[in-house]
């Protein structure tokens, strides 16, 4: 699979999830933000984690409007698959890519910890290489991370299935207590209609490696990939 | 010209800024105090005297970048 890794002004994850995506066997290319086009045969376009242009105006607002995302938003409308991680998802929302914002956390606190996720599908090209439900445990590391959404919106995500994770505990029970920033039903991640962009603010890049707290983030690069990777 | 857009969150979004700052005020004792709601102010320098031409290039900066409708209003104001 051909990946395009975005680096915008304030991109700080790009180099670990560009780790993941070659650890899972992907060909990454590393592609500025002022570019205008993908590289030819492009695959999967990935906004990384940071923060672009210091979180100035929104989160993800000013880099939501860079060159590159005219070619992202392309190629997400040709069905290309785009992942958007911590500020990717804020940037993805931004651009117009999925619906919704994400807001301060309720609490104002930055959360930097680990979390528990309930996978809600694995019919996904994101997810097929967990098991439907099943309760991973990543990173978390955010300080607008409260995902908001109007009634309407919130009500098709939820009728349509289009929740791809939720905050939950390390039962997978999804409560208040496990909820790290206020998000509306406990929502970590969320699909486009046709399951190709997905959005999330927690990091599954950063646990791909027994050596650094687990591995239960290389299901999505697993997925992605179409199957099993090498042990 | 000069204008000055103000970006304010829609009635009903949840505002833990505002509310952290509501606190604060009536922590120092300042009396009256009731909801506390944060925004944004942009002061933009424009070049030439269209007041109409402004107001609609304005409107399209909001609508692009300056406020998030989903969440924000904003409202467009130019000194002549």
């Amino acid at each position: 699979m051909k990946t395009a890794v975005i680096t915008f002004p304030g991109s700080n994850r790009d180099g670990d999830v560009a780790k993941a995506l070659k650890q899972a066997g992907a060909d990454v290319a590393h592609v500025w933000h002022a570019d205008t086009a993908l590289p030819a045969g492009t695959d999967l376009v990935v906004l990384p984690g940071g923060f672009s242009y210091g979180d100035y105006l929104r989160t993800g607002a000013i880099a939501g409007r860079a060159n590159i995302m005219d070619a992202t938003r392309a190629h997400a409308a040709r069905g290309g698959f785009v992942l958007g991680i911590c500020n990717g998802f804020q940037i993805a929302c931004e651009a117009g890519l999925l619906p919704g914002i994400l807001m301060r956390n309720a609490d104002l606190k930055f959360v930097c910890r680990r979390q528990h996720l309930t996978v809600e599908r694995n019919d996904t090209p994101f997810t097929s290489a967990y098991a439907q439900g099943q309760v991973i445990d990543v990173c978390i590391a955010h300080g607008e991370g409260n995902y908001i959404a109007d009634p309407e919106t919130l009500a098709r995500l939820e009728g349509e299935g289009l929740v791809a994770f939720r905050y939950a505990d390390a039962q997978g029970k999804v409560t208040a207590q496990a909820n790290p920033n206020g998000s509306l039903n406990g929502i970590a991640g969320i699909y486009s209609p046709g399951f190709n962009v997905l959005g999330l603010m927690p990091h599954p890049e950063n646990l791909i490696d027994s050596l650094t707290g687990g591995t239960d983030g290389r299901g999505m690069f697993e997925s992605l990939m179409g199957g099993k990777m090498a042990a | 010209m000069k204008a000055r857009v103000t970006v304010t969150l829609k009635t009903g979004v949840l505002d833990p800024q505002g509310k952290a700052i509501e606190g604060a005020l009536k922590s120092l004792g300042i009396e009256g105090v009731g909801a506390v709601r944060q925004g944004k102010v942009f002061d933009i320098e424009l070049e030439g005297h269209d007041k109409a031409a402004a107001e609609t290039a304005l409107k399209t900066a909001c609508d692009k970048l300056l406020a998030n409708t989903v969440i924000e209003n904003y409202r467009v104001e130019i000194e002549v």
